[in-house]
């Protein structure tokens, strides 16, 4: 088994401008949030950003990193709208594509796979389809099941990515990767349609540990599709990491509100961007400290 | 004492009556008190999720694991009734939530499509209006979400096979789309509203019978139940009491 150690400075380092970029998790919930800080301290740009949506979206969107957002939705969960992406978007900054939650699916999916796209009913008649050239639709070459002609299908496109980024509870050196909490989301297919794929973990273990953690039911990532891994502790912060650790509610509070104008950004950026991972995590445990007392 | 929000709960619940061995997915709070009462009561074989990744029983054990990969499965084979919020709705039950104004460069950025296309032409659909008001109620959505009547006819037989919008519910009173050409209707007004009140409030021409009934209150039975799944009265809060 290779060894495919890295860190979080090393993927960004493979990360190029202009590349389309897949996010894994959902919402505000297990993304991998120390390479989005890397990425933000980075020169990146032109990025197009594949993700089911949270704070990920928005913290590239407020750093001018990105040219177009393919998404269902950009939320922090507990707080339904992501207000530095809607800024984004309301100001024309980003361009979009914007799809279906099952569209979306469909999409990596058919990008793993290989073909072009994947028939589906999700999108006919919805504006995803009406106001977007990019989405086109298909007629089947079969009878419908009443009998009557080929029916016409949304022939949802596929999603190619350059490169997937997913955060895991656990990994091994090798690339395998285990999640622990109630859900993967579509990190798997995430790393499966994408052409380069780096994971970050919270542990890296043993692979003889993975079976004392969870089930086999929860190795879903394998080293087949993964090209990196870096250990990254609370490496999903503020986002959850169940069962590591729940959501920073209060923090997130505090990314929200930065929203506010361009100077509560600005401090926001100095105080929580502009500074290493190690900073970062130290300003966390000193805060940690201070609730506390 | 009925209050306006324990009305709405039982008109929620109403709507899953019949539906059966499906995943009843009511979204928001007085949706999701609704939804759990009529599985408490009338419509025991729905099967809820606790709002993650789970389906749990009545008791909250564990019946089968749902992350969202498989919800794409339940919703795509039909066995699911959504109740999804919505900023606009219009007379054929076209539904948005994803913006306000312009789709690409909008006033107000909302959620985005989330899984309302999806859901619109797959399963049966209920919409929940806490706020019922022309703003909601218009004659044009600005954005198509959800798929109402006239768009899934203009999209085609794949589009209309499993279309099926069964209600909406507001603030005020319960919407239905069982008129000829499928305009919304009013089908019952909740104790204590005037069908004027519901006819100001709404930015569009509603198909109005000439005796409209009024929506029930909760049985002595299910006020048991309500104070059971809401003591803290979190549904008061959604639908506050009319002054």
């Amino acid at each position: 088994m290779p060894d495919k150690r890295m860190t979080v400075e090393d993927i960004v380092g493979e990360l190029r401008d202009g590349m389309t970029i897949g996010i894994g998790g959902w919402g505000s919930r297990r993304k991998p949030m120390a390479v989005v800080r890397a990425m933000l301290r980075s020169s990146l740009k032109d990025l197009t950003v594949v993700s089911y949506g949270g704070p990920d979206v928005g913290l590239l969107c407020a750093a001018r990193m990105v040219r177009k957002v393919v998404f269902a939705f950009v939320s922090l969960d507990s707080i339904a709208l992501e207000p530095h992406f809607r800024i984004a978007k309301q100001n024309g900054a980003v361009a979009t594509l914007e799809l279906d939650e099952g569209m979306f699916l469909l999409g990596l999916q058919a990008a793993a796979w290989r073909v072009p796209f994947l028939p589906t009913r999700v999108g006919l008649g919805s504006d995803a389809l009406e106001k977007q050239d990019e989405i086109r639709t298909v007629t089947s070459p079969y009878e419908s099941a009443d009998g009557g002609p080929g029916e016409e299908f949304v022939a949802m496109p596929a999603l190619p990515l350059d490169v997937a980024l997913v955060h895991q509870n656990r990994a091994d050196i090798g690339g395998n990767a285990q999640f622990l909490g109630p859900d993967l989301y579509f990190d798997d297919l995430m790393c499966q349609a994408a052409a380069t794929s780096f994971v970050t973990c919270e542990q890296l273990v043993d692979t003889a540990d993975f079976a004392k953690l969870g089930s086999p039911h929860t190795q879903r990532i394998s080293r087949l599709w993964t090209d990196g891994v870096a250990e990254t502790p609370n490496g999903a912060h503020f986002t959850s990491c169940t069962p590591d650790y729940e959501r920073d509610e209060a923090f997130q509070k505090e990314y929200a509100a930065a929203a506010a104008s361009p100077e509560a950004w600005q401090q926001w950026r100095a105080n929580w961007i502009d500074i290493s991972e190690a900073d970062y995590q130290a300003r966390l445990d000193s805060r940690r400290g201070l609730a506390a007392r | 004492m009925t209050t306006r929000a324990d009305v709405c709960v039982i008109a929620v619940a109403e709507c899953f009556r019949g539906d059966g061995e499906i995943v009843a997915n009511p979204i928001g709070t007085i949706p999701r008190i609704g939804g759990l009462l009529a599985r408490r009561s009338f419509e025991p074989d729905l099967v809820m999720t606790d709002g993650e990744a789970m389906f749990t029983d009545a008791a909250g054990a564990i019946e089968a694991w749902n992350p969202y990969r498989t919800m794409f499965d339940v919703v795509w084979s039909g066995r699911r009734h959504v109740m999804m919020g919505g900023s606009q709705l219009d007379p054929m039950g076209n539904h948005n939530f994803a913006a306000i104004g312009d789709m690409k460069r909008p006033k107000s950025q909302l959620l985005g499509f989330r899984g309302a296309p999806g859901n619109t032409v797959n399963n049966v659909t209920s919409y929940w209006v806490p706020n019922h008001s022309p703003r909601v109620f218009v004659e044009t959505v600005d954005v198509v979400t959800g798929v109402g009547y006239d768009r899934a006819a203009a999209a085609g037989p794949a589009a209309t096979r499993f279309h099926a919008l069964r209600r909406v519910v507001t603030n005020l009173c319960v919407l239905d789309f069982e008129t000829p050409d499928h305009r919304m209707r009013l089908r019952s007004v909740h104790p204590g509203v005037a069908v004027e009140e519901v006819v100001a409030a709404t930015g569009f021409a509603l198909a109005v019978p000439a005796d409209v009934p009024t929506t029930r209150e909760p049985t002595e039975a299910e006020f048991v139940i309500l104070a059971e799944l809401d003591p803290k009265n979190t549904r008061g809060k959604e639908v506050p009491e009319p002054e």
